[in-house]
């Protein structure tokens, strides 16, 4: 059973936010990066890159595939998660603690769009055996 | 979804994944995960259920020509007790699997096919080649798919043999590329054969399906003193591309020749007829159009099977990745290129690779990325 922690937002494509006043701290989920397997790469973002929700915002590579983030709230990309390019493994060792990018958001209304931890634990239930 | 023999002893094991794999449900890796389990194979031992493969015997008078025929390497020279590896074509020279060929008797060779060919395979082999289907294969030749009679597992790495040597005592006598028909493991009778799909020394051991569980559970047992770990699709190919072993479908397939893979050295052109001469010969004569080459990324990312590849700020792609990875013993991403033959490139030479849209910087390399350990024959 994977990992879900309280008082992230969620969103059903496995990535996890954190609000922190305007901007978002953002990674992927416990489920997701053992779903991927070992992580090898991660593709970040540029800092300054603009994105609307639902973009395609980052890759991550793993041993088994490639799979694409989308980037879930609208906004500017603050800053990405440097130390991921020589240690993208840091994802698998604890997927909260290491983030992968923090976004300005533009449109606080779309974080009424995310799951809380229980909604996204209920829905984890829909996928897992 | 099928399932081998191993199903329900590895699905009970913590922390394995399984995966659909070419209508079969396996394991992709354990517990380890698949970075520790190459590096098991590498320095230690690592042990793989592939009874997923095929295999098909072809028996009866005048097996060993027909056999000859199908594939493209010689088997005139072939003893009993012998293994060679072979791709096998279509008249057009494309590759229909690449395959083992063991010879078990005199008139007995026992064929090794790819799981997800097997009944392609069967079926060519049987009834739709040139000469079964023209009614020129004699009557005294049998052809069997005994994929479901049989279980396969692979004991791979440096300590092979003193895990199999514990089993088996003379399991130190059989070379490289040869096989004790009669052999016993966990009291089950098995064929036990000095090869392998990782680039190391080591062991494929079948056995009849029902003695599955005793000889993985023996070997397991064997194997702890020389921390041998079960392994999973995962490890199988991140260890045969550092190896540059093809897997079909990627490096070889309907749309690829042998000798655009670089497999000249098992397509004997020069050794009597068989199934696909005459369109090599013709392909090697006017100029096989493509070749495969090893990369590695100068910018990171991970190449994968289908992306386009281009020379230095060209617009044309010269070709595409067959197969890629993060090699866990270089500590590189590496790739295997199926590219334009003539374009001049050599060693050190750089080309590009589109990843996600992005043109990635890649170096031409030689291969393989893995230099092979294999034991000596005879020895």
């Amino acid at each position: 059973m994977s990992n879900v922690v309280k008082g992230l937002m969620y969103t059903k494509k496995h990535e996890w936010v954190k609000i922190e006043d305007s901007k978002a701290r953002i990674g992927i989920t416990d489920f997701a990066q053992e779903e991927l397997g070992e992580i090898v790469f991660v593709e970040l973002p540029e800092v300054g890159g603009t994105y609307a929700a639902d973009d395609e915002i980052a890759s991550l590579e793993s041993v088994k595939a490639a799979a694409a983030m989308y980037n879930p709230l609208s906004g500017e990309v603050a800053e990405v998660n440097e130390e991921l390019e020589d240690s993208p493994e840091l994802i698998n060792d604890d997927p909260y603690e290491n983030y992968i990018y923090v976004l300005t958001f533009s449109d606080p209304a779309e974080i009424e769009d995310l799951l809380d931890s229980d909604g996204y634990s209920a829905f984890l239930d829909t996928l897992e055996d | 979804m099928k399932r081998t023999p191993l199903y329900d002893v590895y699905s009970a094991y913590e922390g394995v994944k399984i995966i659909e794999f070419g209508g079969w449900e396996l394991p992709v890796n354990y517990k380890a995960g698949i970075i520790s389990e190459h590096n098991a194979v590498r320095n230690a031992a690592g042990m793989f259920d592939v009874s997923h493969m095929g295999e098909i015997i072809v028996s009866g008078q005048g097996s060993g020509e027909y056999v000859n025929w199908l594939v493209t390497n010689d088997l005139s020279h072939l003893g009993i007790g012998e293994v060679i590896y072979s791709p096998m074509c279509y008249p057009d020279g494309s590759v229909v699997d690449d395959l083992i060929v063991y010879r078990l008797d005199s008139d007995v060779y026992f064929l090794v096919v790819n799981a997800s060919n097997t009944d392609k395979d069967y079926d060519w082999i049987a009834r739709e080649n040139p000469v079964a289907s023209s009614g020129m294969l004699p009557d005294s030749v049998a052809v069997e798919n005994v994929s479901a009679n049989y279980c396969q597992i692979a004991v791979q790495g440096p300590a092979a043999e003193k895990i199999i040597s514990s089993l088996y005592p003379a399991a130190g006598a059989v070379g490289f590329f040869t096989f004790h028909r009669d052999a016993e493991i966990a009291g089950c009778r098995v064929i036990l054969s000095r090869t392998g799909y990782t680039g190391e020394d080591g062991f494929e051991i079948y056995g009849a399906a029902e003695s599955a569980p005793a000889i993985w559970n023996a070997v397991i047992e064997a194997g702890k003193p020389y921390n041998l770990l079960p392994c999973g699709l995962g490890a199988r190919d991140t260890l045969r591309l550092e190896a540059k072993l093809p897997l079909y479908g990627h490096e070889i397939s309907a749309e690829i020749s042998p000798l655009e893979a670089n497999l000249s050295y098992f397509v004997n052109l020069d050794a009597g007829d068989f199934c696909g001469r005459d369109a090599l010969l013709k392909e090697k004569e006017e100029g096989i159009p493509r070749t495969l080459r090893g990369i590695k990324m100068i910018d990171k990312g991970v190449a994968r099977q289908g992306y386009p590849v281009y020379l230095t700020g060209e617009n044309q792609a010269t070709g595409m990745v067959t197969s890629g990875a993060k090699s866990p013993v270089l500590d590189e991403f590496i790739g295997l290129v199926l590219i334009k033959r003539g374009t001049g490139l050599k060693i050190g030479d750089t080309l590009e690779i589109e990843i996600h849209g992005k043109r990635k910087k890649a170096e031409l390399v030689k291969t393989p990325f893995y230099k092979k350990k294999y034991v000596q024959s005879g020895q």
